[in-house]
């Protein structure tokens, strides 16, 4: 009998090929996130020539930097946001996206999430949030919940964490959602209206460290993860007529915001036009 | 004619009486600029307020970010989306640049940092100018690397070597700072702005697609987001290609030496300073930026009392014209070095002469006199 053929990955062409396999570790969540990722792109029938990933620094930034194939900007710690916002204004026609952890865009680099969002500047940004400063070994990060052992919170998290999608909608975002990496497919629905919305655009994206995180925490393999990301989550239509003691200590899930407020550099093309006139 | 042209057109060959900090940006326009990003800050914050009233005249693009971090960061992103961009700042916000002209040397991203020196550190004097951001300029950075700085002591100076900086930057595919202090940066005098056709712009070298971003000859050709090309960018130790390789040992120096390389090795190409009375000289001042003006009158004063004195300007620090003071050492017995901050440049020029250095150092947010210059002279 003939050996089966192993099936090749079908999205392989999205990928920069030659560096695989990746360097995620085993049960690490940034490789769901770039297979919906790369699969959103697909259906969308988006051009990789046409867009420009610009990243931060730790380990989900490996998503587009150097795994998909596309102009890849690889940043300072925190600064992909501002990075991208230069991007955006010289090449307003490009798909500028940007990919980093909680500890770049929530921590280190949360006044330019900040200031992007009010500008509503036409980004597509993916927070992955692992909960956790993954590259650097396990420190607790500004999306570590409350009581958990880290490497620098020996003795639990004294801290409360960001509630970094509702902030980034007050801020002005245009669109807002939350997903983990357990809803794949809302998740890629999530990811292709980020890329197709006019102005600033934010998904965090839940997942899992069982490394450096879940192992501190009683959460050893991805599929555990997965199962609280399940049992956990509820769909932000759903939370609307829950109370607050209803909702307790779940996530919510789902869009948390959708407007229409008009894109920063079409602003700023269009009073430079003006002033020309 | 473009835009740029057309608009440009109408200050050939007039005469203005300008700030430092106006020159620096209008020279910053006529040396091609077309993005800005900056943040408020004494005494620079006059460059953005007249950049931004003039890019969109040009076709460019004005914008103030949240903090200088963002400033040079989205300055860096606008380059390699086919910018050719500056950005402004003083001390403070310079110190806070500081990781990202690492990263803009790292991926050789051209562009321009005037950094309109004050009093420090901290906050210091805020409105009050200083030269002491001579090595901040220079290794303010982490890790190996080379740099250029230039030093403008007029308003018509601001003017002419923000387009070498701009020239250089492309040339060099490297940041260039423009080292400037507060005095000249408020000061007001005549300028001439020269003519378009004067004024020769270094064009951006492309590279095609089989050219290596960063490597395969000493300066790379560059390529923009957009070409097609799926660049990889990165300030982590990166191959010829791009790709991130962090281990090796060997990727790192090639990179590293080859980045410090390109401006080393055009050391006497990017050496620039003026020198007066230096024939007969047996004794030699040497200065840059503010502190040069009364020195040059101190030194011409004493010239007056058949003093034997010559005059040294160095209008690029960085490269420090190493070659060119290591000649003075041997032909004079002393060099006097005024400027405003306690030291900096004159330890430079120690590691380079054997004669005695004595600085003359004034700090306090006020310009040496020529009297203080003499004073100090005679006593020692
Ligand atoms: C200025 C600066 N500070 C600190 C670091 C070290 N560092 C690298 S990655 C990282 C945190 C990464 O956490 P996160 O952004 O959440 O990404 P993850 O690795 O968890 O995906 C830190 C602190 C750095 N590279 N630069």
């Amino acid at each position: 009998m003939m050996a089966k053929k192993k099936k090749a990955y079908r999205l392989k062409h999205y990928l920069r090929e030659e560096l695989l396999p990746t360097t995620f570790c085993q049960g690490c969540g940034c490789g769901t996130v770039l297979n919906t990722y790369a699969q959103a792109i697909e259906e969308l029938q988006i051009n990789p020539k046409d867009i420009v990933s610009v990243t931060g620094i730790g380990c989900s930034s490996w998503i587009p930097s150097p795994y998909f194939k596309a102009d890849t900007l690889h940043t300072t710690h925190g600064r992909a946001i501002a990075f991208a916002t230069g991007v955006k204004i010289m090449k307003p026609e490009a798909n500028v996206v940007v990919i980093a952890g909680d500890g770049d865009l929530a921590g280190i680099g949360g006044n330019h999430l900040i200031h992007a969002a009010r500008r509503n500047v036409g980004l597509a940004v993916f927070l992955i949030n692992n909960m956790i400063y993954g590259m650097t070994g396990g420190q607790v990060s500004p999306m570590t919940p409350l009581g958990d052992k880290t490497t620098t919170t020996p003795y639990g998290n004294p801290e409360y964490p960001f509630n970094i999608a509702e902030f980034v909608a007050a801020a002005g975002a245009n669109y807002v959602a939350r997903w983990t990496t357990y809803h794949v497919f809302p998740l890629m629905e999530s990811i292709q209206k980020a890329m197709t919305k006019d102005g600033f655009s934010f998904v965090e994206i839940l997942t899992q460290c069982p490394v450096s995180y879940g192992r501190r925490v009683g959460m050893r393999t991805g599929e555990e993860f997965l199962k609280y990301f399940k049992e956990n989550t509820i769909n932000s239509l759903k939370a609307k007529d829950m109370t607050p003691e209803e909702i307790g200590d779940k996530i919510i899930v789902g869009k948390i915001v959708e407007r229409n407020r008009k894109e920063f550099t079409t602003i700023l093309r269009e009073m430079n036009e003006e002033r020309r006139k | 004619m473009g835009l740029r042209e057309d608009y440009l057109k109408k200050f050939e060959g007039k005469t203005y009486f300008w700030l430092g900090d106006e020159a620096c940006a209008y020279g910053g326009v006529f040396g091609g600029c077309n993005f800005f990003t900056g943040y408020p800050i004494t005494p620079a914050s006059e460059v953005a307020e007249v950049i931004s009233g003039e890019l969109p005249n040009v076709g460019g693009y004005h914008v103030q970010m949240e903090d200088e971090i963002a400033s040079i960061a989205a300055l860096i992103g606008g380059v390699w989306a086919g910018a050719r961009g500056m950005t402004a700042t003083s001390g403070p916000g310079f110190s806070l640049m500081q990781e990202n002209i690492g990263y803009a040397i790292m991926t050789e991203t051209p562009c321009v940092i005037v950094d309109v020196q004050r009093s420090g550190p901290s906050t210091g004097q805020a409105t009050k100018p200083a030269q002491g951001d001579v090595m901040q300029a220079r290794w303010g950075t982490h890790g190996d690397h080379n740099i250029i700085a230039l030093a403008p002591n007029s308003v018509q100076e601001c003017f002419d070597l923000m387009i070498r900086c701009f020239n250089l930057s492309e040339e060099y595919r490297t940041p260039v700072i423009l080292l400037m202090d507060g005095e000249i940066g408020h000061l007001r005098e005549r300028i001439t702005v020269p003519s378009l056709k004067s004024i020769k712009l270094k064009k951006r070298k492309k590279g095609k697609k089989k050219d290596l971003l960063f490597g395969g000859e000493l300066i790379p050709p560059f390529k923009e987001i957009g070409d097609g090309h799926y660049l990889h960018v990165t300030g982590s130790t990166h191959k010829e290609n791009g790709i991130r390789d962090v281990e090796s040992q060997k990727v790192h120096e090639k990179l590293v030496t080859r980045l410090y390389d390109k401006i080393e090795k055009n050391r006497e190409k990017l050496v620039d300073l003026e020198e007066k009375w230096m024939d007969d000289a047996k004794i030699a001042v040497i200065s840059y930026g503010a502190a040069a003006r009364p020195t040059e009158g101190a030194v011409a004063l004493l010239r007056k009392k058949r003093k034997k004195i010559g005059f040294m300007r160095l209008r690029t620090i960085w490269p420090f014209p190493r070659e060119q003071v290591r000649a003075l050492g041997k032909k004079v017995k002393k060099i006097y070095v005024p400027e405003m901050n306690l030291g900096q440049l004159s330890r430079e020029i120690e590691r380079f002469v054997d004669c005695p250095v004595v600085g003359i150092p004034k700090i306090g947010g006020i310009v040496h006199t020529i009297r203080e210059i003499t004073t100090a002279m005679e006593r020692s």
